[in-house]
């Protein structure tokens, strides 16, 4: 089987999926431990420089271009998948199974996807743009992170309560698309055992929980002065 | 269980022949005993229709005892009714009450195309069975029932996803209208053997192909498919399939 024939294929298109899933995953890891030196209350002192670790290196720079090949990739991929799975049942019923047979979150995917994505667009232009097109291609030029999170978010304005109402909706939408998400592209990757299932099933529904409420608590701890 | 009987209103697709247009359409049924079964009771509204000089309503079914999975109806929402590992001939209606109304619709899918009212088109499995290609077996003298040794776990792994009687449940509880459970467990059942080993990895590529070529779609792993199956074949035998998949696409020369 050629590797086309392989990832053109609908077993093929979920691997890359699952793929392109766990990457992701790993770099929500990463992306929480190093932003959790918030709660350092040290002035920002720890997070400044964790976050110059990754802006001032080449190596985490280089590999942020994979990390939006893998994102991208997978945005591509899911929304297609979604939109072709869609067009395979064209009469549709008029009583629904609904959640009788399975979890609602499994089967908005997309939808939750969709919402990760706006949030995802607002939340690079607040940060990642910002600090980027300050640096262009040069290691210098980075600026505070530390004061630019508590001017987006320790602030008293409409603008700063839409923005914190988005990244907390931002927040709940990954949390769901992970609970489904992460044994999900275990199975994906052909783990049948009970066992390992079960385990990872557990594994999945905690790490979604605990990820996503400590992403959600960064803005409002900035917002309600919960660091000094 | 006691019995009684009951009065019900039901909502019926029916469509002419593949081309038209359907639509659900009302009947009422009167003196349903609740020891019959739902297709004993589309019987007595068969030939309510046929006394009435009306179309009685076409539906698939054979055996009648849960073993061909000819039987294929929507029923309330849920592919072979409200039964759990149930199929819609097993179903009694005592599972129903006195005034109920009950939705019937036939299993929905473009690789499923409706033939006439309740019956759609599912010879797509067959091909897909057919694509798996042959099982190579010695012939000869019949060969001694313990020649092979095989471990009990597998053997009752395979036997559990040889229950597969191919009725696209799993199909039509599908949001993305995937037939990977039934796949699954037609890959599983011979992976899991020795007798499947020397195919084993053309059978599920093949397969595979040919369930994209039918037009069914991706697999989400939502587990629809399991809640619906009334042989309760494993979403884990989706998980399987994937492994053998991925195997054999890994170690192909080409
Ligand atoms: C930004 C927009 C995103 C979109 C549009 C999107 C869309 C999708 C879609 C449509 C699926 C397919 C559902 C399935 O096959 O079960 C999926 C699966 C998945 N997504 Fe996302 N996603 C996004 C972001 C993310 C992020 C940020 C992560 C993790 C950090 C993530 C992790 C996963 C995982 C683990 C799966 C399961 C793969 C599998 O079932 O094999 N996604 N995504
Ligand atoms: S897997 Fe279950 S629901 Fe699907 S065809 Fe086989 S018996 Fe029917
Ligand atoms: S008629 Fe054979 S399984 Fe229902």
């Amino acid at each position: 089987m050629t590797w086309k024939q392989m990832f053109t294929s609908s077993v093929g298109k979920k691997l890359v999926m699952s793929f392109t899933g766990i990457f992701l995953i790993l770099f929500l890891i990463v992306h929480a431990g190093l932003n959790a030196c918030i709660w350092a209350n040290d002035g920002g002192e720890m997070f400044n420089k964790a976050a110059h670790f990754m802006g001032g290196n080449w190596v985490p720079r280089i590999l942020e271009v994979g990390l939006f090949a893998g994102l991208i990739l997978h945005i591509v991929q899911g929304l297609m998948l979604e939109s072709t799975n869609r067009k395979k049942r064209s009469t549709k019923y008029a009583v629904n199974y609904g959640n009788k047979g399975s979890k609602w979150y499994s089967r908005s995917m997309g939808i939750l996807g969709i919402l990760i994505l706006l949030f995802l667009i607002l939340h690079l232009s607040n940060f990642w743009l910002p600090n980027r097109s300050s640096q262009g291609l040069s290691l210098s030029g980075e600026i505070d992170l530390y004061a630019k999170m508590k001017e987006t978010f320790a602030t008293h304005s409409p603008v700063t309560a839409i923005t914190i109402l988005v990244y907390v909706l931002g927040c709940a939408a990954l949390g769901y698309h992970l609970a489904h998400g992460f044994q999900s592209a275990f199975k994906t990757l052909g783990v049948h055992n009970k066992k390992y299932q079960q385990m990872l099933m557990a594994i999945g529904y905690v790490f979604s929980i605990v990820v996503c409420i400590a992403f959600a608590m960064m803005p409002l701890s900035f917002h309600f002065g919960w660091i000094s | 269980m006691e019995h009684y009987t009951m009065n019900l209103t039901l909502k019926v697709w029916r469509q002419k022949n593949a081309k038209s247009e359907g639509h659900l359409e009302t009947y009422q049924v009167s003196d349903i005993s609740s020891e019959m079964s739902f297709l004993e009771m589309f019987d007595v509204l068969n030939e309510q229709l046929i006394r009435d000089g009306k179309e009685p309503i076409a539906f698939d079914h054979d055996c009648r005892e849960g073993i061909c999975g000819m039987c294929s109806m929507y029923i309330n929402g849920k592919p072979h009714g409200p039964w759990q590992a149930n199929t819609t001939c097993q179903l009694h209606m005592r599972a129903f009450k006195d005034g109920d109304t009950i939705v019937v619709e036939p299993w929905r899918a473009n690789a499923f195309p409706v033939v006439k009212d309740l019956v759609v088109d599912r010879t797509a499995f067959d091909r897909i069975i057919q694509a798996g290609g042959y099982v190579s077996v010695n012939t000869g003298n019949a060969v001694d029932g313990n020649a092979i040794p095989i471990e009990k776990d597998k053997a009752d792994a395979a036997f559990a996803a040889a229950m597969c009687i191919g009725c696209g449940a799993c199909v039509a509880a599908c949001k993305n209208s995937s037939a990977m459970l039934f796949l699954s467990a037609k890959v599983s059942h011979l992976a899991l053997l020795p007798q499947g080993a020397p195919e084993r990895k053309s059978r599920v590529v093949n397969m595979v192909a040919q369930m994209d070529k039918e037009g069914f779609g991706a697999c989400t792993n939502t587990g629809a498919c399991e809640a619906a199956c009334p042989k309760e074949i494993s979403l884990s035998n989706i998980a399987r399939l994937n492994q053998e998949y991925l195997t054999a696409s890994l170690v192909s020369e080409k």
